[in-house]
């Protein structure tokens, strides 16, 4: 591939391990009793408006978001901005809905979401498939962080698979010790770097190119604008706003999303956070122009880099754009924005996927009555599971599958909504129901995907004479919705009995 | 966001003097939602701005007026959260 530069290189190792020794450090931040799962698993739940900022901004804009937005941008054109909708409308939602969460989830001590699930329905097995849901949707979300890695490493000339392995037993090693802490503190840095990079290749390259005129006009014609409905498809008319909205809807039920949120140390800080970070959503816009920058530098055509399309396809449109772009230092600069921005998002998934196991499957059904310590020392160790299962997926078998697996994961993870966000309005779905719902959407979304041949998650609806392409995710959740629906009349109509509510009205309010 | 836990009892308080500011303001939530999602509205290259064609910055406006709606509805409803 391309010679390794050592210049490059220097920059990139000198950022790597100052956020290897700011996460070892993070421990004895706003001290606390690590061996409490509380603690470890969401920071004491202290973090205050700026952190906050700094962890979700961290948690959710991961490495992957900015190879992969730029590289559906590089591909598909339009289509690709979908991500600018999806997350202008996360924000609305959020302020509308987490509050109330927080609230109850502090008022019980709850750490996951689905520990609330089964404090509101009494159900454990419902809160069972809410935390399986969501281990299995991050497990392909953190080896697709090692992807964003692994491409810019193969950039800087760098092969094999011991990099990789040595970046993640570091990383996992401090998120051991720390827990939380480590990606609070490192996203501060993480962001930091990432405003740098990006502001200054919007900068730089349009300057270069010529200007952002230049850059449109070299856009093909049919990928500057959506498809517009055909024949008897509605075209990308659908399929550009249900991805938006599907997306938008999913992003807080992800177990990583949802720590970030309950680790804030009160509802005011997420409310007040809904308006502050949108300055991320302004930054992808920024990142995902890369990918139109991509096409007018034309480096897909460029020799120099034909062997790393050839291996990471469009995801090496962005690592490209740079080598072509900028001196060899801002390189690994740059290189080192993207991998630090792997390692907060995969830091923090392996914590959510963590406390999911050890409050929702060890203690619910192995160990009901351990202590905080036995845990929290769980949780640590199963961090590090999660952690070296996703490194052994990306580096045993093809990144496709994590790709596809991924994509799955987003499909599965909105069928958790009824549960999760009616639940915090109302308790009229019988838990019963709200597990046929979960299973049926789970299924219809998932036989979606494989009619798709997982490559994709937009399905064409046949709604009589039409066809309505939309992303699965959506329509897998009206069939959830219907279902549970449904089976609440019938169970109520046999004069089936609810579980026990644990929690109170006032509970979801301010305290 | 509720308003059953205020300190005082509503009905002892003297007529509007501690009423709550209205949960409508939650209504500035929903303009985002019908320009991003009602794809016909902006799916045209001009009007351009400089040399971006419609689609691109017309979402890229949204961020901007969403941001604001949302502070907006943030400052509107502190009050409900004390």
């Amino acid at each position: 591939m391309i010679d390794v530069n050592a210049s490059a290189i220097t920059v990139f190792v000198a950022l790597f391990a100052l956020v290897t020794v700011l996460g070892f450090v993070a421990a004895r931040w706003r001290q606390g009793n690590l061996d409490e799962l509380h603690e470890w698993g969401l920071g004491g739940r202290r973090f205050g408006t700026l952190v906050t900022w700094f962890l979700l901004g961290g948690d959710l804009y991961t490495a992957y978001t900015f190879v992969a937005v730029p590289a559906l941008v590089f591909g598909a054109g339009a289509i690709g901005f979908f991500a600018i909708p999806y997350t202008v409308l996360t924000y609305p939602l959020v302020l509308a809905v987490m509050p109330r969460l927080w609230s109850v989830t502090r008022k019980h001590g709850y750490i996951t979401a689905a520990d609330f699930v089964r404090g509101r329905f009494g159900s454990g097995t419902l809160a069972l498939a809410i935390a399986v849901t969501g281990i299995l949707a991050t497990m392909p979300y953190i080896g697709l962080q090692l992807v964003g890695i692994q491409v810019v490493l193969a950039a800087m000339g760098v092969q094999g698979d011991l990099p990789i392995v040595i970046a993640f037993v570091i990383l996992a090693a401090y998120t051991y010790q720390s827990g939380l802490r480590a990606p609070a503190l490192i996203a501060v840095v993480k962001d930091a770097v990432i405003y740098v990079t990006v502001i200054a290749a919007v900068v730089i390259i349009p300057a270069k190119l010529g200007g952002y005129g230049k850059i449109f006009d070299a856009v093909p014609p049919a990928k500057l604008l959506l498809t517009p409905p055909k024949g008897e498809s509605l075209g990308q008319y659908t399929a550009y706003p249900t991805m938006a909205l599907g997306s938008a809807l999913a992003l807080f039920l992800y177990p990583h999303s949802m720590t970030g949120v309950l680790s804030s140390s009160g509802r005011d800080v997420i409310r007040r956070n809904t308006a502050m970070l949108p300055a991320y959503s302004f930054l992808l816009a920024l990142i995902a122009a890369l990918g139109y920058m991509a096409l007018a530098a034309g480096v897909d055509k460029n020799p120099a880099y034909a062997a790393g399309f050839a291996k990471y396809d469009a995801n090496f449109a962005v690592p490209a754009l740079f080598l072509d772009s900028f001196p060899s230092w801002f390189v690994g600069f740059s290189f080192a924005a993207i991998a630090i921005g792997a390692l907060v998002p995969a830091a923090i998934m392996s914590i959510a996927a963590a406390n999911l196991f050890t409050r929702n499957v060890y203690r619910e059904y192995f160990r009901p009555d351990c202590s905080g310590q036995e845990e929290s020392s769980v949780a640590k160790m199963a961090s590090l599971v999660v952690k070296f299962g996703a490194l052994a997926f990306i580096v045993g078998l093809p990144q496709k599958y994590a790709i596809q697996f991924q994509l799955l994961g987003g499909v599965w993870i909105l069928q958790t909504l009824p549960a999760i966000v009616l639940g915090l309005y109302t308790r009229w779905p019988q838990p019963k129901a709200l597990l046929a719902g979960w299973a049926s959407g789970m299924g219809v979304g998932t036989f979606m995907a494989y009619e798709l041949h997982f490559k994709s998650t937009v399905y064409s609806l046949p709604l009589g004479p039409v066809k309505v392409p939309g992303y699965a995710a959506l329509w897998a959740l009206l069939v959830n919705l219907a279902v549970a629906g449904i089976v609440t009349l019938v169970l109520d109509a046999v004069g089936h009995p609810r579980g026990r509510d644990a929690t109170l009205p006032e509970d979801y309010g301010p305290a | 966001m509720s308003t059953e836990n205020a300190p005082t009892n509503p009905r002892s308080a003297p007529p509007r003097a501690r009423r709550p500011p209205s949960r409508l303001w939650y209504g500035l939530l929903a303009p985002p939602f019908v320009g991003l999602l009602w794809v016909p509205f902006y799916n045209r290259i001009d009007p351009r701005a400089g040399s971006v064609p419609f689609f691109y910055w017309y979402q890229f406006v949204w961020i901007g007026v969403s941001a604001i709606l949302t502070a907006v509805v943030y400052f509107a409803t502190r009050d409900v959260e004390r």
